[in-house]
């Protein structure tokens, strides 16, 4: 069967754009979750909508699974692929397609690198607002399967907020549009529900993305403060004071630690805690509000604030934020980096457990945190040369999630539940919850082929038998769509 | 009719459940029973007892919108959720609110607001209601105002969602933190569907501050070009608008354009000045909102509501204008042009046929049609807008579909058929006969 497939899949690529070689597998064997890893059946790098089309066309005659894959850089093994499936690469689909700066829209493919929009665009004062932490590499394609944020998502919103439009290729092989572009498109919010279910319901082969205007003025403060619950109490001054910002970032001690070992970011030295906060807006508005975040800093204990008023000292500010995950590779052997959401409220108290519980465990934990919106990045830090640190480490980690639960936040706010935390996903949401969600999954992928054994714990028998199609799929029967 | 007394099962199931009157109807449809449930569990025994009896059901708040959408091809029970009415979270620090389903949208403000913050949603009463409509209703028919140039629509503010299901099953998606990607986000799915996947029975908003000062600054301009000028002069400005509307009285009448800023005092004091000189032309600024702002048309005529991309504004005035001329009308339209939404009001006198024709017209126009550069190659989506008739007399939704073509409306058939496969949760009332 798969022999037959590689030589369909070669003629709809070309003979460059499979890849079967099992050293050259192994290049795409996991995505940023490196601890995951499993050598696809085969790789495809399609050029064009119309050979994803075909591509999923022929693995659902053959009944092999399909996983996309923009540029590898999920955190949570979304694009991990199977051994008996196919991986379909979009890394060559990379033109914009066009530009509406009147409309404040772009028509984009999905391999285009998430900066590259905003690059393409600055030119009519224009940006594409989420903006994850690896925009310069990863794929916006691979932001519509997240529904991918960013540092500045708590002002800026969500991927979902920003797209209003997707080509998509069913699970069964057709290429279809999911909304017109407008945002306010009749029918179900297809378009939403897609965004961010991590590449199990199709895959996308061209997005519509929505501009914001460049603000006038951004300004970046860092302060640092004894313990960061003297840095929790400004950020919820901030919010109390009715202010917006951009991003409010924390790093705690061993996080500063880290960055400054490795990138010498010259934090405050022998703080218990550093907040950036950046505000965006009009120049006027961003200077008041600067004078008064930078007053509440002060009253909440703030040892020393410094400001960054152009790119440069921003990005002097930035630079041990950015790198705090990498970082701390420089003082621990391994580590896990952890993708908790807490209601903001909770972030002091939720705080001082994972203290109680690194303690306990004995294990170390650096917390790097969206703190305006409660999204925790505990990095669990272990030497992974014994099998017992690892499951230690990976209980403490469930530890932390459990604790996001209880205080009724989330198991992941960015990176996805993906492979890494399926298991997790009933003991946020009970078995009728699934279920339901489930039947989206059965509404456009029955036959179970798209990414397979992502997000659920279980999948959920459709009704139908995988791979075997008995009639016209109705889109194709009321000629709305092309089959390929 | 003389009124059937209510099953056994679906009396055993709700404390109140009363034969239907006539006032209970929905786009002439009469129900037989009308319920209302006052807790979740209640609501799930209610759609239980439903599916065991077959019948057809309905969701209804204070029926604000229920004369949108079409009509139901079969409605045997009006599930009200009036007793569904309890705000069960507001955690102002976090800005998250987790209300029940029946709560109103007008009684949420109140309770917000004492805190000083708002759900950023602006859109005003209908013609002839009291009162917004509830929370659940709102999700449902996707309704926003204004200011959905800032802060979008139901569905961007809404972060968890618990419905109940057509066979009683209760699930929950998303919850009450911001920032949550955990499943599939079946909220996106249940807002804008029209009761048709099941019943919206709490939900968990997004806030925002209620901000100290606004400054509407507004402007008469010369026609549909002009018009498009001026918006995208404001929405091109660094000063931040978080609306931008437009209302036109007549064909070849002045376009009304007016910008809402909204801030601190002193930020919108400053930027209010900058704006008026930005779009010239004697413009004026007020505190308040000129009359015509958000206004839609009278209940008993047809609304149309016009999607588009913003760049093509002039053009859909002019393609409106001649298909409307064609047809002999003149319809006032007005709405949300940055954002891309504007509002056709057709009165109700206007023959059925005419409008019928209004509405073909313009959807077959090229500002609606595939994107400009990439026309007929295939790289942009089919189409680029809809028209939608909102609420529209008998004759007038017997006449023309009231949806029009929607994109992949066979997945969306699909996902109905997971959701309901009897077909009984508000059948007919969305796109495609769903």
């Amino acid at each position: 069967m798969m022999d037959t497939l590689v030589q369909r899949l070669g003629e709809i690529c070309g003979a460059d754009g499979v890849v079967s070689d099992p050293l050259e597998l192994r290049t795409y064997e996991s995505d940023g979750l490196t601890s995951h890893r499993c050598s696809p059946g085969l790789v495809v790098l399609p050029q064009t909508a119309g050979q994803v089309a075909e591509i999923v066309t022929e693995c659902a005659r053959a009944g092999v699974p399909f996983v996309a894959r923009g540029s590898g850089t999920g955190l949570s093994g979304g694009a991990l692929p199977r051994t008996d499936g196919v991986l379909i690469v979009t890394s060559r689909m990379r033109k914009i397609i066009s530009i509406d700066p009147a409309s404040r829209r772009a028509i984009v493919e999905p391999g285009v690198t998430n900066l590259a929009v905003s690059k393409a665009v600055e030119r009519f004062g224009l940006f594409y607002a989420p903006d994850p932490s690896s925009q310069v590499v990863c794929s916006v394609g691979g932001n519509v399967a997240e529904n991918s944020g960013g540092a500045h998502c708590l002002k800026h919103g969500f991927t979902v907020h920003h797209v209003t439009g997707l080509q998509i290729v069913t699970p069964a092989g057709q290429l279809t549009w999911l909304g017109d572009g407008t945002g306010g498109s009749a029918g179900y919010d297809l378009l939403g529900a897609f965004i961010g279910s991590e590449g199990t319901l199709g895959i996308v082969t061209k997005i519509i993305v929505k501009l914001t205007k460049i603000p006038e003025a951004v300004t970046t403060l860092l302060a640092a403060f004894k313990t960061t619950g003297h840095g929790g109490a400004a950020v919820s001054a901030i919010i109390g004071a009715g202010i917006l910002p951009g991003a409010i970032e924390m790093m705690d001690a061993l996080a500063i630690e880290a960055a400054e070992a490795a990138v010498a970011c010259r934090y405050p030295a022998g703080a218990g805690a550093v907040l950036i906060v950046e505000l965006d807006g009009p120049q006027a508005d961003v200077e008041r509000e600067t004078a008064a975040v930078r007053a509440l800093c002060e009253e909440a204990g703030a040892t020393e604030i410094r400001a960054a008023g152009d790119a440069a000292e921003r990005a002097a500010i930035w630079k041990g934020r950015r790198s705090a995950f990498a970082a701390v590779g420089r003082i621990s052997p391994a580590y896990i980096v952890q993708d908790g959401v807490v209601p903001r409220t909770a972030l002091p108290r939720v705080l001082d457990r994972i203290a109680e519980l690194s303690a306990e465990a004995g294990i170390r934990v650096a917390n790097v945190f969206h703190a305006g919106d409660g999204n925790l990045h505990p990095l669990v830090l272990f030497d992974d040369a014994t099998p017992e640190a690892c499951e230690a480490a990976e209980v403490l980690s469930g530890a932390i999630l459990d604790l996001c639960i209880e205080h009724g936040g989330s198991i992941t706010g960015e990176h996805g539940v993906g492979a890494d935390k399926s298991r997790y996903m009933p003991r946020m949401f009970g078995a009728d919850d699934l279920a339901t969600m489930q039947l989206l999954r059965c509404a456009f992928d029955p036959a179970g082929m798209c990414n397979p054994g992502k997000i659920f714990p279980t999948p959920r028998l459709c009704g139908e038998v995988p791979g075997i199609r008995r009639a016209p799929h109705p889109l194709v029967a009321a000629g709305e769509i092309e089959q390929f | 009719m003389a009124a059937e007394p209510v099953p056994g099962p679906l009396a055993a199931a709700c404390g109140e459940v009363r034969p239907a009157s006539e006032d209970d109807a929905v786009a002439g449809v009469l129900p037989r029973y009308v319920a209302w449930p006052a807790s979740v569990a209640e609501a799930s025994a209610v759609l239980a007892a439903a599916a065991g009896l077959d019948l057809a059901v309905l969701p209804r708040g204070t029926g604000t919108r229920l004369a949108w959408g079409a009509p139901p091809r079969r409605c045997d029970l009006v599930i009200d959720t009036l007793r569904l009415d309890r705000v069960l979270e507001h955690e102002a620090g976090d800005l998250v609110a987790r209300v029940q389903a029946g709560v109103r949208i007008d009684d949420l403000a109140g309770v917000l607001g004492l805190a000083g913050q708002q759900l950023s949603l602006d859109f005003p009463a209908a013609p002839g209601e009291a009162g917004r409509g509830t929370v659940g209703g709102v999700l449902a028919t996707g309704a926003a105002g204004p200011r959905r140039l800032r802060y979008g629509t139901p569905r961007d503010l809404s972060i968890g969602i618990t419905v109940v299901l057509a066979d009683g099953t209760v699930a929950h998606s998303g919850g009450k933190v911001v920032k949550n990607v955990a499943g599939y986000d079946i909220g996106k799915l249940f807002a804008g569907s029209y009761g048709t996947l099941g019943l919206i029975v709490e939900a968990a908003f997004r806030l925002h501050p209620v901000l100290a000062a606004a400054a509407f600054v507004t402007r008469d301009c010369a026609g549909p070009a002009a018009a498009q000028e001026l918006i995208a002069a404001a929405v091109g400005s660094p000063l931040a608008p978080s609306a931008a509307e437009i209302d036109r009285p007549a064909r070849g009448a002045p376009v009304r354009v007016s910008v809402l800023l909204e801030g601190d005092k002193a930020g919108v004091a400053e930027r209010s000045a900058l704006l008026r000189e930005l779009l010239g032309g004697g413009a004026s600024i007020a505190a308040v909102p000129p009359a015509w702002w958000g206004r839609s048309g009278a209940a008993d005529g047809t609304l149309l509501r016009i999607a588009f991309w913003a760049g093509e504004l002039a053009a859909v005035l002019d393609a409106l204008d001649a298909a409307a001329s064609e047809a002999g009308l003149d319809p006032p339209v007005g709405g949300s042009a940055a954002a891309g939404v504007i509002y056709a009001a057709v009165p109700g006198s206007a023959p059925a046929a005419s409008v019928a024709e209004l509405v073909t017209a313009l959807r077959a126009s090229r500002p609606l049609g595939p994107a400009g550069s990439a026309d007929g190659d295939g790289l942009g989506p089919p189409s680029r807008g809809s028209v939608v008739v909102l609420h529209a007399p008998p004759a007038v939704r017997d006449a023309v579909d009231i949806w029009g073509p929607v994109p992949s409306a066979g997945l969306m058939r699909a996902v109905k058929d997971q959701f309901d496969p009897g077909h009984r949760m508000a059948p007919g009332r969305m796109a495609g006969g769903i």
